[in-house]
Formats: structure tokens, sequence, C-alpha cells
């Protein structure tokens, strides 16, 4: 790791004031960022903590019903204070990495990196979540742009996900052996207008919604709709860990067993 | 009733107080005086000429020391290897040179350029990114079988090919072998990859060199198995340092699994650097840095025939083995594929005949060496797997033809140059059938395939050979050292005891174990006893820990010392009694004249011997203290039966354990407790290995694996209750304690048990098509091979 500055503001403005500086970065819980500190990957002059802006943490339900959650908030807490209101995104946050990993990393910051693999991006693609920042709000659908690419301008932090709540849903997450990622992870949520889908870890162009699917489910919200779909296309990932095609097969697994789960 | 105290006791291991509350002395914990940092520059590439290695900007780096590389280690001994294989013509293997610091080439990711020695860790890795380097890359050759192509790239261009030998064995056996196979009634035939496992102690290597220019004596801290081989090695071959000049300790060390016996670089660096500078050098390796620079294991791939006669009878065995050896060959590499595989391939059965042919093979990935069970799981593989199928093809149960061609006589001498002086196999299937409630198999089934899930079950054999071994005998076959063990033990005057052993603890609890033999035979409380380990200032030259050897070898040498210690402890009794040495008796701590009351406390005649007012000084020392050297006669041959029950998803190909068991002969054992978790820890492994586990090369020679991001290690959720059990003993006849080591097996037994019990669950589920998977058995591979 080089040396650098450190920063914790109490506000969002003066966050967004330290980030303005030339060399700065955002920090939240540090779980992707401070490992590629340290082999040296990266080398910000100056982290900016959001972990100590009270406008950033906890988890609540707006006026309109959605899941409000700061984008400083743990995925422990996520698991935690998300289980009534929302139970897959709930599930879906105590299962990400292991307690120390839930203990430190934040909603936000997952989202701001979008790791093909990671969990949250398919619970927001696929609940159709707005992602608001200190300049502006997006919509799920405009603000994942493939692998490691958002949205987000430089110096723009993710203050807060909002989630509108499905009639039913559920995450289902085939697990990377090594790093217990999502080797595939499909999130169902079925909704008054229909059906999405959205999946993470099988693509190359990152976390996508699957069409064919959503079709078949919003007609049909059973196991058995999604048994006579065809395998998606797409630019799935080939590696140690699984072939594409193993890739595309799985989702249709996960997809099947989202749906069953959600009941 | 369990024993509380003493051999057979499951005595609580003592050094646990330490290492569970933070009291332990790791290598990485020693900080000397003036202590500077050294880093390690790597080659990023698998293969490349070194042109230029320009440190001039690095130099200039604040904090920088001395930056050192190839250059500086021209006059110096390259790392040596220590066992020399004779190949299938008579010929010595080739044995490449291997530096300390890359000289003209580098030959795999992670091979050590240049060492910067700076005042922090911090600085010393800033000037590593100053240094130039102009490597004009070449292409590297990682498959086996295309090293060995006539127009592969070489690894060593000073070598005739890639090979590094071609062993046959028995050579003389080939021909019968050959004929077998033609008048055979029935062959099979399978090929198979051992895959290259990453071994990945707790505890990452450390290194620490120290030189006092006052004395002009080196010590080296360090993370070894085996503290005086590795002053031998470094000390002659390398550095050229005479052994009292040089003091090797390994404290405590956070495990090993083999990957600590090897000599490496660091640990030849630091000590050279120490002297160059004057001052202390340190090494402390990363993670990511282990999986580049720590050796690797396994790495196989063979075809093996089984021929059977018309009734089912083991006729003869062929095999054909490519192991890979890395780009250098590490300390023990050339025996690990030989003496350590071969020798095992008739594992529990009278196969009259059997051929083995390796052909070792330098490619440009980190060098391979023995990891836990060394040469021994990949004979058990291949053979276990390969009885399994044969079962399946002539539809035999697969029990009932392993006990149709169990051996049932000992000693039984057999056709790959092994005796096995004691064994009863069928005691331990009946004992493991007893553990696995086999008839309720199909009910389990029925309820899994109701839960849409495939239920398989495997059985298997294994024996192994520890207690590593006979000097005259490796010597013939090789090894440039002995195998012997050391102790000595020390009687202090108010009769604690000290034993100061050669062998070495790095997690199997020799010091409760050992402890509780000395006792024992004394007949004073265990915690009378000390154990003393890990340092050449203060143990006997010893060889150290690895191969299931300690309580075999370096337990019988502590018998034999302390049977001195008693036999002199008896001659001041029967002084202090006037009577008779041959009259006096030992039992628990007291010495009485046979067949009166008079007797005398251990203590009394401790503190005789070291305050000898009245003590037989014209015909006895005084002071009680004595040492032995054991050589075994023979190896020892631990084997037991391994039982496994998975389910596999039919829609993704996850394998779930369901159940493990393991019924072991390990002989008479000293503390059952440690002998389980020795046990269980083996077989957590095995599970690595035959599910999670493998090191991957891409085809230019990068590491894909090089991070726990990619290498999947066991964890506790993937891991069933086990069932272990140790009840069969069949006494080693050749050592004292009539001991055969339990530290392997478990690694050793468990890798073909769980994939003949998946193989068994896909054939159950219809996919008879599916022969063989390759380890490890993630889902993506078997649900490829449920594909067909
Ligand atoms: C062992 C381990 C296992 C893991 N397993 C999983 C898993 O199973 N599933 C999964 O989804 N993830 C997993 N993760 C990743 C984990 O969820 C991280 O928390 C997440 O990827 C990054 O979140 P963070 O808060 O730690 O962000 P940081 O590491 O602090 O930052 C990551 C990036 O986001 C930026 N950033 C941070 N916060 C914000 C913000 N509010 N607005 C804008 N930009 C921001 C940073 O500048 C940086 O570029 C795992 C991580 C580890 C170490």
């Amino acid at each position: 790791m080089y040396n650098f500055e450190f920063t914790k503001p109490a506000t969002i403005a003066d966050a967004v004031a330290a980030l303005g500086q030339d060399d700065a970065q955002a920090l939240g819980g540090g779980q992707t960022l401070l490992p590629t500190m340290k082999q040296r990957l990266a080398s910000p002059g100056t982290l900016v903590s959001l972990n100590a802006i009270p406008e950033m943490i906890g988890v609540c339900v707006n006026d309109v019903g959605e899941v409000c959650i700061g984008g400083a908030t743990t995925h422990a807490v996520v698991a935690r204070e998300a289980a009534a209101s929302y139970p897959a995104l709930a599930a879906l946050a105590s299962h990400i990495g292991d307690p120390a990993v839930r203990n430190r990393g934040t909603i936000g910051g997952s989202l701001a990196n979008n790791d093909p693999s990671a969990c949250y991006p398919a619970a927001a693609l696929g609940s159709g979540a707005t992602i608001k920042t200190n300049l502006r709000d997006i919509a799920a659908d405009d603000y994942f742009q493939g692998m490691f690419e958002t949205a987000l301008e430089d110096g723009e932090i993710i203050t807060e996900v909002r989630f509108p709540v499905p009639h039913k849903a559920n995450y289902q997450k085939f697990v990377q052996p090594a790093s217990r990622f999502a080797l595939v992870g499909v999130f169902v949520a079925k909704y008054a207008d229909g059906v999405r889908v959205a999946v993470t870890g099988a693509s190359s162009e990152g976390v996508f919604r699957w069409a064919e699917a959503e079709a078949a489910l919003s007609a049909n919200f059973s196991k058995s709709a999604v048994e006579g779909l065809a395998a998606p296309e797409g630019a799935m990932i080939s590696d140690l860990h699984g072939t594409a095609e193993y890739r595309a097969h799985l989702v249709k697994v996960m997809t099947g067993r989202a749906v069953a789960a959600a009941g | 009733m369990p024993k509380d105290h003493g051999i057979g006791a499951s005595s609580k291991r003592r050094e646990d107080v330490r290492f569970l509350t933070g009291r332990g002395r790791y290598t990485d914990d020693i900080n000397l005086y003036g202590q500077t940092y050294v880093h390690f520059l790597r080659s990023d590439v698998a293969h490349g000429r070194l042109n230029a290695v320009d440190t001039s900007a690095a130099e200039a780096m604040p904090g920088v020391i001395r930056i050192f590389t190839g250059k500086d280690f021209e006059g110096v001994g390259g790392l040596p290897c220590g066992w020399q294989v004779t190949d299938r013509h008579g010929q010595p293997m080739q044995e490449p040179p291997h530096p300390v610091l890359a000289q003209g080439k580098v030959r795999h990711v992670g091979d050590p350029i240049a060492a910067i020695v700076a005042e922090t860790p911090a600085q010393a890795r800033n000037a590593a990114e100053a240094i130039v380097l102009d490597i004009e890359e070449l292409p590297a050759v990682i498959d086996m079988k295309q090293a060995l192509s006539p127009d592969a790239p070489k690894v060593h261009d000073d070598l005739t090919s890639n090979l590094c030998y071609d062993w046959g064995f028995v050579e003389d056996n080939k021909g019968a072998v050959d004929e077998a196979f033609a008048k055979a009634a029935h062959v099979t035939t399978l090929e198979l990859v051992n895959n290259r496992l990453a071994p990945n102690a707790m505890e990452p290597r450390v290194a620490v060199g120290d030189y006092n220019p006052g004395t002009d004596d080196s010590t080296l801290y360090t993370t070894s198995q085996n503290p005086h081989v590795i002053r031998l090695l470094m000390g002659a071959f390398v550095l050229g340092i005479p052994e009292h000049k040089l003091r090797v300790v390994a404290p405590d060390v956070g495990g090993g699994f083999g990957s600590k016996i090897f000599h490496y670089a660091e640990e030849a660096f630091c000590t050279f650097a120490a002297k160059q500078i004057k001052r202390p050098v340190k090494w402390t390796s990363s993670r990511s840095e282990a999986f580049i620079s720590d050796a690797h294991g396994r790495d196989h791939v063979t075809k093996i025939e089984l021929a059977l006669d018309g009734d089912n009878n083991f006729m003869a065995i062929r095999t054909e083995t490519y192991a890979n050896m890395g780009a250098y060959l590490s300390t023990f590499a050339p025996s690990i594929p030989t003496w350590l595989h071969g020798t095992l391939m008739a594992g529990n059965y009278k196969t009259p005949l059997i051929y083995v042919n390796v052909k070792a093979v330098f490619t440009n990935t980190v060098p391979v060496d023995a990891y836990r069970g060394a040469g021994r799981p990949e004979a058990t593989f291949q053979l276990e797997r390969l009885v399994d199928k044969a079962a399946r093809e002539l539809g035999v149960d697969p029990v009932d033809l392993r006990r149709q061609n169990f051996i049932t006589t000992f000693p039984y001498a057999t056709p790959v140059a092994v005796e096995y002086d004691t064994g009863d196999y069928n005691a331990t299937m009946d004992q493991l059938l007893t553990m696995i409630d086999r008839d309720g198999f199909d009910a389990r089934a029925a309820k899994s395939k109701a839960e849409g899930k495939l239920r398989g079950l495997g059985i298997n054999c294994y024996i192994e050979a520890c207690g590593i071994a006979p000097s005259a005998l490796v010597g013939q076959l090789g090894a440039r050292a002995g195998l012997y063990e050391s102790a000595t033990v020390r009687v202090n005057a108010t009769g604690g005891i000290v034993v100061m052993t050669g062998s070495h603890s790095h997690g199997q609890g020799h010091e409760t174990s050992f402890a509780q033999v000395v006792a024992d035979m004394i007949g004073v409380p265990e915690a009378q006893v000390e154990i003393v380990h890990g340092d050449t200032a203060n143990t006997p030259m010893g060889m150290g820990t690895y191969g299931s050897r300690s309580i075999a070898v370096g337990g019988s040498a502590m018998v034999r010392a302390t049977e001195k210690i008693i036999n002199k402890a008896k001659k001041i009794a029967a002084h202090l009694m006037e009577a008779s040495d041959s009259d006096i008796e030992l039992k628990d701590g007291q010495f009485t004249v046979a067949g009166t009351d008079k007797s005398v406390a251990w203590g009394d005649v401790t503190l005789a011997a070291y305050v000898p007012h009245n003590y037989p000084l014209t015909e006895l020392e005084p002071g009680l203290e004595e040492t032995a050297f054991y050589d075994p006669n023979n190896f020892t041959y631990p084997a037991g039966a391994y039982a496994c029950e998975v389910e596999v998803d039919p829609e993704t190909g996850k394998v779930t354990l369901c159940s493990f068991a393991a019924a072991d002969d390990f002989g008479n054992v000293i503390n059952p407790m440690i002998v389980s978790g020795q046990v269980h820890g083996g077989i957590a492994q095995g599970v690595g290995q035959a599910l999670l586990e493998n090191v991957s090369y891409d085809e230019n020679g990068q590491l894909l694996s090089a991070s726990y991001m990619d290498y999947a290690m066991p964890r506790a959720d993937d891991l069933p209750f086990y069932q272990v059990d140790h009840s069969c003993v069949t006494p080693c006849t050749h050592n004292p304690l009539g001991v055969k080591g339990c530290g392997e097996a478990g690694a050793i037994g468990s890798p073909p048990a769980i994939v003949n019990a998946v193989i068994d669950a896909l054939h159950r589920g219809g996919m008879t098509h599916v022969g063989h998977i390759n380890m490890p058995l993630t889902p993506a591979r078997v649900w490829a091979a449920m594909q067909g």
C-alpha cells in the first residue's frame, strides 16, 4: 500500500467537497478498495470515508412504500433491518461474504464497484431500484453499464438506494467455490406490472435482465414457465470455474429455483 | 475405561494453551535489534532470458541498504537436491542448477530475480518498483506431454531435454507384467490426473537471518519442519558455513504439510545477506507470494491398467505416470513420484506382478515436492479408483473384489520392493462396515431421490509407508541423507525431565504425546516431562518431521534414550538400597528391590545423580542424561478402509458430502484424541483435493489460481461430521512402541472414497457413460461429465 491522506466527513456536502480534490476517492467498507490498494493496484491520494455520515446510513420505508437504504449502510444492517420490509433483499445481504465483510462492506460500495459477480447489482436491477446520488436519481436500468462500469461520474457518490417492494421475490446464488461470490446469481421479483429477472455472475457484460424469462414469468409465474425456455444467450463468462455453456445452464436452473422459492 | 494419563490417554494438548491465547512464538514474532527487511522482485513471466537487471535507480531510493541479484551469488552454491533417482537405463537423473537468485533465465512466475534489503518492508517494495528489467520472454512449457516433444522449448538450456528421468520399477518385471496382460481375462484401464495443489499452511513462510561479526556465528530463524536438515543443506552446499558456526531455529510453526521440509532460496538469502550487511535480514511471505514460491504438491498424469484372471484375481498392474517437477528440483522432489509412489502400487492387494513407469518432467511452473502424503496419495488414488472401476465393469461388489484380493498373511513382500510387517485389512473393512450402515444405503438413496438428488457410496482402502526410513535402504535408492532420528533425555536433579528431540512439531502435538511416552515409561506425571524441539543449538542432530515419521522414528529414539536413563537410574537406586541392580524394579516412579518393601523414589535417585555424596562414583558417572539415535529397520505400514456418501445435484453438478467414515490401523496409539485430530485434518485436505483445490496455469504459465479468490480451500461447512476409528490395531513389529504413524492417512485415504462415491451416484442415476472425472470434482466438471 502506498501512503494516502484520510478524511472522515460528517455530511454529504463535506464528502463531495473532499472528493473534489485531485486523486481523492470514496471509501465505503473498504472490502474491495483496500485489498486493491494493498496490492498496489490502486493508489488514491486521499480516502474520503463515507462511514460517518448519518444521512447515508440506515434502512427505512418511505411514503410510497419503497425501502430506502443509505449508501453507506453495511450488508449486516440491511440483513437485519430490511428483513421485515424486503425479505428477499435482506436474505441476499445476509449471504454476501462472511461476517467481517458484511459488517464493513456497504451497498453503495458494492453498486459503485459493480463487480460482475456481485450480488447487490442483481437486486437493484431486478427490483428496478433507483440509485440516488449527490447529483441525481438514476434508474437501475440506466445505471449498470457493463463489468465494473456504471453511470457514476467522477466524485459522484451513492447516497441512497430505493427499492420498490415486489409481491414476491427471491435471490438464488450459486457460489463460485473459491471466492463464494456468485458464479451465477438470479434475482426474480414479481410486481403488479410484471416480473423482473436480473442475472449476475454470468455475463462478461455484467448484470443483465433476462428478457425471455421475464416475459414467460409475467404470463405464468411458475418454475415450469422457465423450464420451457432456451438458456439465455449473450457473452457468458468462461473461466476456470465454469464454461460459458455451464453458466448459461445455471442461469436457467437458478431462475427456476428463485421462482419456486418466491412461492 | 480410557486411560487418564500416559500411553493411550487422550491427554489435552498442552501446546494449545499458548497457541489459543496468542502466546505462541512464531518466526514472524522474532524481531532483532537493527533488523532490515528484504523484498524479492519476482518474475512475472514464466520463461524468459534475463538480459539485464538495472538496479541503479532503485539503489538511490529512500531506506535502501543493498540490492542483490544473481550476480552476487555467482560464487555461492545453488540450492541442493537431496535425492538422486537413477533411471530405467541406469543413468542418473538430469539435475539442473538451482540458483538462489535467477541467473541468465527466469523459469517460472515467482522465480526471484532481485532482493532489495531496506530499512522497512514498504521501502524495500517501493525500490523493487524502480528496478528496470530487460527480460526477453520465451515460449513457456506448461503441459508435461508437450514438454517432452522434441521441439519443445527447454526449461534448462544445458540439459538434453525437459525429461528429468524415465524411471521403471521394477524394470526386470516389465516383461512378465506385459505377458500377464496378454493373458488376462479382463483388463481395466483408467486415465486420470492427480491435481496440483498449493499447500497453504496457515502460517506463510518467514526467514530471519542474523550474523554476529564478533563471533562469526550465523543464525537463521525459519518456518521449517526440520531445522537440522536446513542447517546441513544450507551450511554445506549453499553458503559453506560449518555446522558449529550456524544455528537454525524453527520455533512455533503454523503448519507445514510438507511445504516447510524443503530448503528454500529465501532462507539462504537471509543468512547470506545478514553476513554481507552485518545486520539481521527478515523476510515474511505474503499469501500471494506463497502461491508462487512455496513448493506445490501432486501433479501427476497417469494411465493405469489392471489385469484380472477369470476368477477376478488381480494378476498384474501396469502404470505410466508423468510427474511434474516444475522449473527446478526442490529438495526431495525426485523421490516423491518414485520411491514414495512406486513402492506403494501394490496397495492392500496380493497382485503378483507390478510395473510402474514414471517420467519426471521440467516445466515452467513452481517446483513440485512433497505435500501431505507425498506420492502415496497418488498411488492410492489411482489404484483405488481402478479397483472400483474394475468392480463396476465386472459387475461385482467393490468390497468383495477388494476382500478377495487382500493380502492376508504377514510379513508380505510386495513385488515393488517393500515388506509389510503386519496388518489386517479385513478387520478395518469389517470395522468400516459397522460404521456406515451399508444396508440402509438404499433407503437413504431413495430419500435423496425424492428430494431430487443422486446419492452415491464410495468405499476404498489405502496403505501407506511411514516411519521414514531405514538409512541404508534409502541410501541405495538415491537419498543423499540418512533418515534416523535422535533424542536426548535430560533428567534434572529434582526429577524433572527434558527431552530434546530432532523431530519438529508444527501442529502435531508432539509436546503432549511425546511427554506421555516418557512419563509412562518412568511412571511420573506427564507435567514432569518437557519436550524441546526446533533449535539446532539445543537438540541432537535429527532429520525432522514428515512422512508420518515422528512417533515411529523419533519416538523410538526417545524410548531408547529413556531406557538408558532407566538402566542407569536403577544402578543408582541399587547403590542407595545396597541391592543388586538386577533386582531393582521401577513402577510408578518408585524403585523397589524385588520381593522386599525397600524402595526409593524417582526424585531420590535423580538427586543422588547430581549430588553424588552417596554414589558409586568409581563405577558410574554422576548426572542423568542420555542420548539415543534410532535408525528404523523398515517402513511402517498404516492401512485402513474409508467410506463416503455424497449427494449430487443433477441440475448443477454440485456434490455435497453427507457422511465420511475412516477405519484406520495405526498400530498402537499414544493419544487417541490427537490421532483423531490428525485424521480429521487429513480428511479435510483430502476433501479439498477431491472437490475444491486446483492449481491452474494458463498456456503462458500465468498462475490463474493465484489467490483465495480462485483457489478454493475447504471450509468448515464443506465438511460433514466424520466418524473416525482406530480401534483395529496390529502393532508394528519392528519399533519399540509398536506404532505406525497417522499424520497423512486422512489425506491419502479420502480422495478416492469421494470420487468413487460421485461416480457411484451418477451410475445409479443412469449416467453409466461416466467412467471417471478428474479432481477437483467442481460442480462445473461434474455437470460437464453428466452431459457426456
Ligand atoms: C472475502 C470477501 C467476500 C465477498 N463476497 C461477496 C459476495 O458474496 N457477494 C458480493 O456481492 N460481494 C462480495 N464481496 C464484496 C463486498 O460486498 C464489498 O463490500 C463490496 O464489493 C464493496 O463495498 P465496500 O463498501 O467495501 O466498498 P469499498 O471497497 O470501500 O469501495 C469500492 C468502490 O466503490 C467506491 N465507493 C464506495 N462507496 C461508494 C459510494 N457510496 N458511492 C460511490 N462510490 C463508492 C469506492 O471509491 C471504490 O471504488 C466480498 C468481499 C470480500 C472481501
